[in-house]
């Protein structure tokens, strides 16, 4: 379990550190909303009504642009093949490493939600349900995004690849994320019905995300 | 004879037959390109283990 | 012959060649047949002529869907057993799936354009399939960024047995996102109760793709063994050079 935490600690200050690039995908994620009214016009009322559907669209690109460094690093350098080969299951070291993903580059995400959520004409319940929609989907993205992180360091090959394999699994996440937030805020559906898919579907993504990563790295090996 | 739609009937069978003819041709092409790079390497005296041990013994 | 002997190589393509004649006949035989029979069956009460597209675009579907499970069952025999064919099955696997899902979203563009009025319509079966679609080009991108067969395998293994535990969430959210947009309209035959007279041209046809897909299959496994033989004669070549 100590090992488990250390490594929890080490990810967090490695990721905070000058060019551990943590702060980079909100700064991404910033662009990306700014870029919105220049494509949509600064019609407040449109901006409003899509307000949800961009915000989501950018948390998501955010943390596919982050994705590749999970591994990356811990490749370049050889710690990798250490924690492969440790006696702590790879499963759970995986899963730590993703939890330390998630708050380094997912939580700033949320973080900097509302002030994005004024750019955009939400008011102040509608940011509400978008960043309680991000808490509970960003940890999916992180953890079946991982699965393509765990691929691309195993064949050495990232960026392009990575997303064109992450974001065909990352749809449902988006489908049940904006319905959630356009749910609450005009309904006529209930915010709960696809809050709580979404919901399930981080739980699900938490089982198979360090499974299939954990057998990607131990391919890498042999 | 398909009524006011035959473009879209022909045209989706047309679709259909391209495209499949098109993966049994690369099928073929592709297996007799195989075969002959195969047998120049063998001409060449490049064998493998198991076709090797009735000619030459190392 | 038990399955453990097709692992050697050379039996395989002994037992292909030997079967691959036969089969390419039954498929053109069937296909023949089920060609026939659509052609003489009869306009449907509410989408006239246009039901014939249903007898290519169904197999097409059905096949797209197979052809990922064909590859599930070739990954867990990569991962599980490292059975040197399993590898070999899913490569060769991939760009059939891709073409036949393809071809699923071809045709069923062509037959939207007389029902709905449009080419395209984010439908609930149409999107999935896209999704599909999309789901093959990145495994084939898989298959073609590594050099190393082997690796490239296991890799493309998991990935595939990742999508087969998503895709069925992927379907159920299309599903459900498509009746929050828009509740269907269209009527579409394809129900449970298909007429007699669609649903023999139908199965015809639907066996008769499945052993092309089955044909073609043995087919590409051939050539891809042949490839690795002659990567590896090439190497050897190098090595023996090299010394």
């Amino acid at each position: 379990m100590s090992a488990l935490a250390a490594l929890l600690r080490r990810d967090i200050r490695v990721a905070l550190r000058v060019g551990g690039g943590a702060l980079i995908g909100m700064l991404f994620f910033l662009t990306v909303v700014v870029l919105m009214p220049f494509a949509l016009g600064p019609d407040l009322a449109l901006l409003r009504r899509l307000g949800p559907a961009i915000l989501w669209l950018g948390a998501m690109l955010a943390s596919l642009l982050t994705l590749d460094r999970l591994f990356l690093a811990d490749s370049e350098d050889g710690s990798l093949d250490l924690l492969v080969m440790s006696r702590t299951p790879l499963e759970l070291t995986c899963a730590t490493k993703a939890v330390a993903h998630w708050l380094t580059a997912g939580v700033p995400l949320i973080v900097i939600t509302p002030a994005l959520g004024l750019l955009l004409n939400l008011d102040l319940l509608a940011t509400a349900a978008v960043a309680l929609t991000l808490i509970a989907g960003t940890p999916a993205l992180t953890f079946t995004g991982m699965i393509g992180a765990a691929l691309a360091v195993t064949l050495h090959r990232g960026g392009l690849l990575l997303a064109v394999i992450v974001v065909p699994l990352s749809i449902p996440v988006l489908i049940f994320g904006v319905a959630a937030s356009t749910a609450a805020i005009t309904g006529p559906l209930s915010f709960g019905t696809p809050f709580s898919i979404l919901c399930a579907l981080s739980l699900a993504s938490f089982v198979i995300g360090p499974f299939a990563a954990a057998a990607c790295l131990r391919q890498r090996m042999d | 004879m398909f009524g006011p739609y035959a473009t879209f009937i022909v045209g989706s069978y047309a679709v259909v037959a391209g495209v499949i003819g098109a993966l049994i041709v690369w099928v073929a092409w592709d297996h007799r390109r195989q075969t002959a790079t195969l047998r120049e390497l063998e001409a060449s005296g490049v064998t493998r283990r198991s076709a090797r041990g009735k000619t030459a013994a190392p | 012959m038990a399955v453990i002997d097709l692992a050697n190589p050379t039996r395989f393509l002994k037992l292909v060649e030997r079967v691959l004649p036969w089969l390419a006949l039954a498929t053109a035989v069937t296909l023949a047949i089920g060609l026939q029979q659509s052609l003489a069956a009869p306009d449907d009460y509410q989408q006239g002529a246009t039901v014939k597209i249903m007898f290519i675009h169904v197999p097409n579907a059905w096949l797209a869907m197979f052809v990922w499970g064909v590859m599930s069952l070739s990954a867990l025999g990569t991962l599980v057993w490292r059975h040197p064919l399993a590898d070999v099955s899913a490569q060769a696997a991939a760009p059939l799936g891709a073409a036949f899902t393809f071809l699923a979203l071809v045709t069923g563009s062509l037959w939207g354009r007389p029902m709905w009025g449009t080419y395209w319509e984010w439908d609930a079966r149409m999107t999935s399939v896209l999704v599909l679609f999309v789901m093959y080009l990145g495994l084939i991108a898989l298959w073609r960024a590594v050099e190393d067969p082997a690796r490239a395998a296991r890799a493309a293994a998991i990935l595939t047995l990742v999508g087969a535990i998503n895709l069925p969430i992927i379907k159920f959210s299309v599903d459900w996102w498509n009746t929050l947009h828009q509740p269907a309209s269209v009527l579409r035959a394809g129900g449970p109760a298909l007429d007699n007279a669609f649903l023999i041209p139908l199965l015809t046809m639907g066996v008769a793709f499945s052993l092309l897909f089955v044909t073609l299959h043995l087919a590409a496994m051939r050539n891809e063994i042949l490839r690795r033989r002659i990567r590896s004669l090439r190497m050897m070549q190098a090595a023996q050079g090299a010394a």
